[in-house]
């Protein structure tokens, strides 16, 4: 068995809402370098794995250990995309705006963004291709640009982890390539990114790893070893024949 | 007709009351520009009519008619108010809406009750108190714009010190808690600074009338502008100039109430941004779709 460099690990993590448990003990460890996949049915506490992880929800118990990074410089390591649903997108800004976001951690409290972070921006958003926009107001966007715009606002923070959720969604297939194309080039540079994920069919393709979640862990590790049938079965319940051709 | 308005300009009780409502647009546009895109219109509306008991408890404690007295008790329970209705929502099933009715409703018309038992008290005589529910620029005093100005000019600065951590704050609270942003406390800061702007706007047009002075400013510059200063800029400058316009007409015509007609002016530009805005503007929009329509007839009917 092979010895894996963790980029960071849960233990023993609980979360309920409302005292109904939507994540029970569960233990993971994510390898550095790797794109992983977190899949699972609805309900399964995929996006409340990675809120907990990044301390944006309360567990009731267990921990979460980054590795390589500790204290202050932590938050600066970690870069977020939400679900491009969880904002209200006629907020008054521009692209370049948003994605100068990505930057606020760095700078810190009360230091603005200067001539830096506004070049920095433009890079990344050329990056994403989404270069033409940058002065574009944000409630012009259509769906998949609202998500290559986080994606940039993530980009921008050059952290080490990437936590993604759903990053695929609502997006069309041009963009799912582009985005998967960008995956694959934070890989190479030895970047963590995990991604909660909807579409099985596109798990071997994607993705390295893969953490699949029914409220516990049903598996966790290589895509080759633990993406089958039965632990399928496992984590969808009867469901597992439909998802025959995925595997 | 001018010579009234020339002879009025030189007045010092005019230069007084209207330098008080433009003092009170520029901080209730500015603020109110976080709370219309925070969704907290509402909040404010229950926090400035739960005000209202306050000003009467702190009368009946301290006998004292000093402004800074009366809405200092005014602070308090606005955001008892606050806490109030955002606790009901977060430990009971009841929601938000429900709460607001409730908390305001309640909290209003105990404000009624003791303003009321507090006329009649030896030296209410001229208490006034009466005029925190409609308000009443009248009755603003050079050290009441003083004051005005003080907690303007603070309530100002912070948002500028803040600017940053505001706008994620108010685009995207997770993610700036994702980036290690407190916004826990971030939160209780800007709430904080609205409600002392809601507190200082009540002498001059009222609790009732006070989140028109905090949503109406807000959603007209939102017409005009895409960009968040530039929204908050002009909602500031919409609110100064109904603050001056309507202090104006009031005096101009004996029988209208500043406060109120303050809020008629601003509610007109709201009404006009909301038509006659370009891109945002309901007439652009429907222009836009008939364009669209006669386009593609003429495409349709070339191709036949």
């Amino acid at each position: 068995m092979i010895e894996y460099d963790y980029a960071v690990e849960v233990h023993d993590l609980t979360v309920a809402y409302d005292k109904k448990p939507v994540l029970r003990e569960v233990s993971l460890k994510f390898p550095k370098g790797k794109l992983i996949a977190v899949v699972g049915p609805n309900g399964a506490g995929k996006t409340t794995l990675i809120k907990a992880m990044l301390n944006l929800i309360k567990p009731v118990s267990g921990l979460v250990i980054f590795k390589d990074s500790e204290g202050a410089g932590l938050k600066n390591k970690i870069a977020y995309v939400p679900q491009s649903g969880s904002v209200d997108w006629d907020f008054p800004a521009t692209v370049l705006d948003v994605v100068i976001m990505g930057r606020y951690g760095h700078l810190g409290w009360f230091k603005r963004p200067g001539k830096a972070e506004k070049n920095m921006a433009l890079e990344t958003l050329h990056k994403v291709g989404m270069q033409g926009y940058a002065s574009r107001q944000i409630s012009q966007l259509s769906g998949g640009q609202q998500q290559r715009v986080f994606l940039a606002r993530a980009l921008i923070q050059q952290a080490d982890i990437y936590f993604m959720d759903e990053p695929f969604k609502g997006v069309d297939a041009q963009t799912e390539k582009s985005i998967v194309a960008l995956l694959k080039e934070l890989k190479g540079q030895r970047k963590t990114v995990i991604v909660v994920h909807h579409d099985l069919q596109t798990v071997s393709d994607y993705f390295d790893w893969v953490a699949m979640l029914n409220m516990q862990v049903v598996a966790n590790g290589l895509v080759e070893e633990v993406f089958n049938e039965e632990n399928l079965g496992q984590a969808y319940g009867g469901k597992g024949l439909l998802l025959k051709g995925a595997v | 007709m001018m010579e009234a308005v020339l002879s009025l300009l030189g007045d010092y009780t005019f230069q007084i009351v209207a330098l008080g409502s433009a003092l009170l647009g520029v901080i209730s546009g500015a603020l109110g520009s976080f709370a219309v895109l925070r969704r907290q219109s509402l909040l404010g509306d229950g926090v400035s009519h739960a005000a209202l008991p306050g000003v009467a408890i702190a009368f009946l404690l301290t006998h004292d008619k000093k402004t800074e007295i009366l809405l200092l008790g005014a602070l308090l329970m606005g955001f008892l108010g606050a806490f109030a209705i955002l606790g009901i929502v977060r430990h009971s099933r009841v929601k938000f809406d429900s709460a607001l009715a409730l908390v305001m409703s309640v909290l209003f018309g105990l404000g009624l009750v003791l303003l009321t038992y507090s006329q009649k008290m030896p030296n209410a005589g001229q208490a006034g108190l009466k005029r925190f529910i409609y308000g009443q620029a009248s009755t603003l005093l050079q050290r009441d714009i003083f004051l005005m100005m003080a907690i303007g000019t603070v309530l100002l600065l912070v948002v500028i010190l803040f600017w940053k951590e505001f706008k994620l704050l108010s685009f995207d609270p997770e993610f700036a808690a994702a980036l290690g942003f407190n916004t826990g406390k971030l939160d209780l800061l800007l709430s904080f600074l609205l409600v002392l702007a809601i507190i200082t706007g009540i002498q001059t047009v009222g609790v009732v009338l006070m989140s028109a002075m905090l949503t109406a400013p807000a959603v007209a510059a939102r017409q005009w502008s895409n960009r968040l200063w530039l929204m908050a800029l002009l909602a500031a400058v919409f609110g100064a100039a109904s603050g001056v316009a309507g202090t104006l007409l009031s005096s101009l015509v004996p029988v209208l109430p500043t406060g109120p007609v303050i809020v008629v002016c601003v509610t007109l530009i709201a009404a006009f941004s909301l038509l006659f805005a370009p891109e945002r503007g309901v007439l652009h929009r429907v222009y836009r779709r008939l364009k669209n329509r006669a386009q593609f007839q003429t495409a349709r009917e070339s191709k036949i």
